[in-house]
């Protein structure tokens, strides 16, 4: 997806976003948090192979090497544009099953469409149980034992493998590649495989930037009372 | 056809922005010649269900099995399809919260169902049925229209006002087969957060980034948060320092936040930090840089020192609240 610092420009009558000129990287997420847990329980033995799954065309591939470089055993590009989650969910959990995973981990949500659904959609396709909102990962065996987010606090839970988890900040500390994964990254195998049959459900028809803020009004800072009184007669919102 | 809610409560009690759930969903009925019918799952009394009517449902929905107090993310599913099933909806709606998403993305699988995550909009039947959302975490929207038969819909919080009439609502117990493997999460321990405003949900929030210099000057930002009973937050850099815990970061990889006031101390407005906050409906930047990038986006502007400004303005709130 867009580097973070991407500032989003529209195109075609405002009905697709301007890619010119546009970084592309995993998806913080996805990255940061259940791609280096996923590694961290290899190095502990725990894991015996990770492999780094996504739904794209071959112009993903750069992004895909670069994760490969932070680690992972092999690549598998399923080959597929996708905007629609129950597509995108539907080829993963096709593939998924073909595989058999015992932990599939992924990020809380993308940072492009902001939907966080497709993780729990692949629960369900895969008849598996889903936690959403990790911030901390352990296994014992066939029990993941996972502290998330819940509303208005947090608990911690045991879920019997196989299981689909969200990740959020928490869950491990991000890592930068180093120069031996950057070279080993060159030679692990990526797989493009055909997406599965399946048909989308939803469809973006246009895009619109937010509106332009009317402008600040400057405020003297030995005046907090005029403030506080804009806030209330004018904003309206204490 | 009628359009179906789940409704959450905390304890028996139903928040604000379940109201607003039920408010969006009895708006969406009546724009489709139908009525709507809320889904409340575990205990909870029948004048907290009744009240439901004011927000626009003619029918409560009880399912009164206390296994469903806390979040069982696959009953839910499945007291939400037996709901859907026996009262032919078409449309279904949760809030874009923890518990929504845990729950409706299972509810469209299984129906095979479109899914808008982070509604901003009512549908607009006109072009199909086309629902606006925050995309690039809010520094563009887009509009997702919804093609199959039935539509799943998880409404962003804090989109619409409360605007409460009158009436009851009926109040029907229902009964739900649960799979085995509906309690399939088992949880082991829980810790509520009490005595502080929830981040999430909040109205008012005040934020503190670098410019605070150190998490021993947090006092100022607290005492304000206090005075107004807003929520506190932070920028990226300051959890990354640890100064802040980790779940009060609001950007675009952190939480993103749409309160009515966001009040922003020495964050100086990275794009990051802006996609995390942009959909605050006023903003207020208190910075000692006139040329910080925040006040572009702010509605109200003050250019000073923090820690002269933040007691003026505590002290300015405490002296409104006695005198309104």
């Amino acid at each position: 997806m867009p580097d973070t610092s991407t500032k989003i420009m529209l195109k075609d009558n405002d009905t697709a976003v301007n890619t010119q000129g546009v970084t592309y990287i995993i998806n913080p997420y996805d990255e940061w948090y259940g791609l280096i847990r996923a590694l961290e329980l290899k190095e502990a033995g725990i894991a015996t192979d990770v492999h780094l799954v996504t739904v794209g065309k071959a112009d993903t591939e750069p992004v895909i090497r670069k994760a490969l470089a932070l680690g992972g055993d092999q690549a598998v590009r399923i080959d597929a544009d996708s905007n629609d989650p129950y597509q995108t969910a539907n080829y993963i959990a096709e593939y998924a099953k073909s595989v058999g995973y015992d932990l599939i981990l992924c990020g809380k949500e993308s940072i492009d469409y902001n939907n966080g659904t497709v993780g729990v959609m692949i629960a369900e396709l895969l008849d598996a149980d889903y936690i959403g909102f990790a911030t901390k990962i352990d296994i014992d065996g066939g029990t993941a034992t996972v502290k998330r987010e819940i509303e208005g606090g947090e608990e911690t839970d045991t879920v019997s493998l196989p299981v689909v988890i969200a990740c959020q900040k928490g869950v491990a500390e991000a890592r930068i590649p180093n120069m031996r994964g950057i070279m080993a990254a060159r030679t692990k195998p990526l797989n493009v495989i055909a997406p599965a049959a399946t048909t989308a459900v939803t469809a973006i028809t246009s895009y619109e930037m937010p509106p332009a803020k009317a402008g600040v009004k400057m405020i003297s800072p030995d005046d907090m009372d005029q403030l506080v009184e804009l806030l209330h007669t004018e904003a309206k919102v204490i | 056809m009628s359009v179906l809610v789940l409704v959450e409560h905390t304890d028996g009690t139903i928040k604000k922005k379940s109201f607003e759930a039920v408010q969006y969903a009895a708006e969406i009925a009546k724009q489709s010649g139908t009525s709507a019918t809320a889904l409340v799952l575990g205990t909870i009394a029948d004048s907290e269900l009744e009240n439901l009517g004011t927000y626009g449902v003619k029918k409560v929905l009880h399912v009164a099995d206390k296994r469903l107090n806390d979040l069982e993310a696959r009953a839910y599913a499945t007291a939400l399809i037996t709901a859907a099933q026996k009262e032919g909806s078409k449309i279904i709606i949760s809030l874009h919260d923890i518990n929504g998403r845990a729950v409706t993305p299972r509810v469209a699988v299984k129906l095979k169902a479109g899914l808008v995550a982070g509604a901003l909009s009512y549908p607009d039947l006109s072009k199909g049925f086309v629902i606006k959302k925050a995309v690039f975490s809010g520094k563009a929207f887009a509009f997702v229209n919804i093609t199959s038969d039935v539509k799943v819909i998880t409404l962003m919080a804090n989109s619409f006002q409360l605007n409460p009439g009158t009436g009851k609502a009926t109040i029907e117990k229902l009964d739900v087969t649960f799979g085995d493997k509906d309690f399939g999460v088992k949880v082991k321990e829980v810790s509520k957060v009490t005595g502080e405003v929830s981040l999430a949900d909040a109205e008012l929030v005040v934020s503190g980034g670098r410019g605070m210099k150190g998490p021993e000057n947090w006092g100022l930002i607290e005492d304000l948060a206090k005075e107004l009973g807003a929520a506190t937050a932070c920028s990226r850099p300051v959890a990354d320092a640890g100064w802040r815990p980790h779940h009060e970061h609001v950007g675009q990889t952190g939480g993103t936040v749409r309160p009515n006031l966001y009040i922003a101390v020495g964050i100086s407005g990275a794009i990051q930090h802006l996609a995390g906050v942009n959909g605050s409906k006023t903003i207020v930047v208190i910075n000692k840089d006139p040329e910080a990038p925040f006040f572009k986006a702010a509605n109200y502007g003050v250019v000073g020192d923090a820690f002269e400004v933040l007691p003026r303005l505590t002290e300015a709130v405490k002296k409104f609240k006695q005198h309104k």
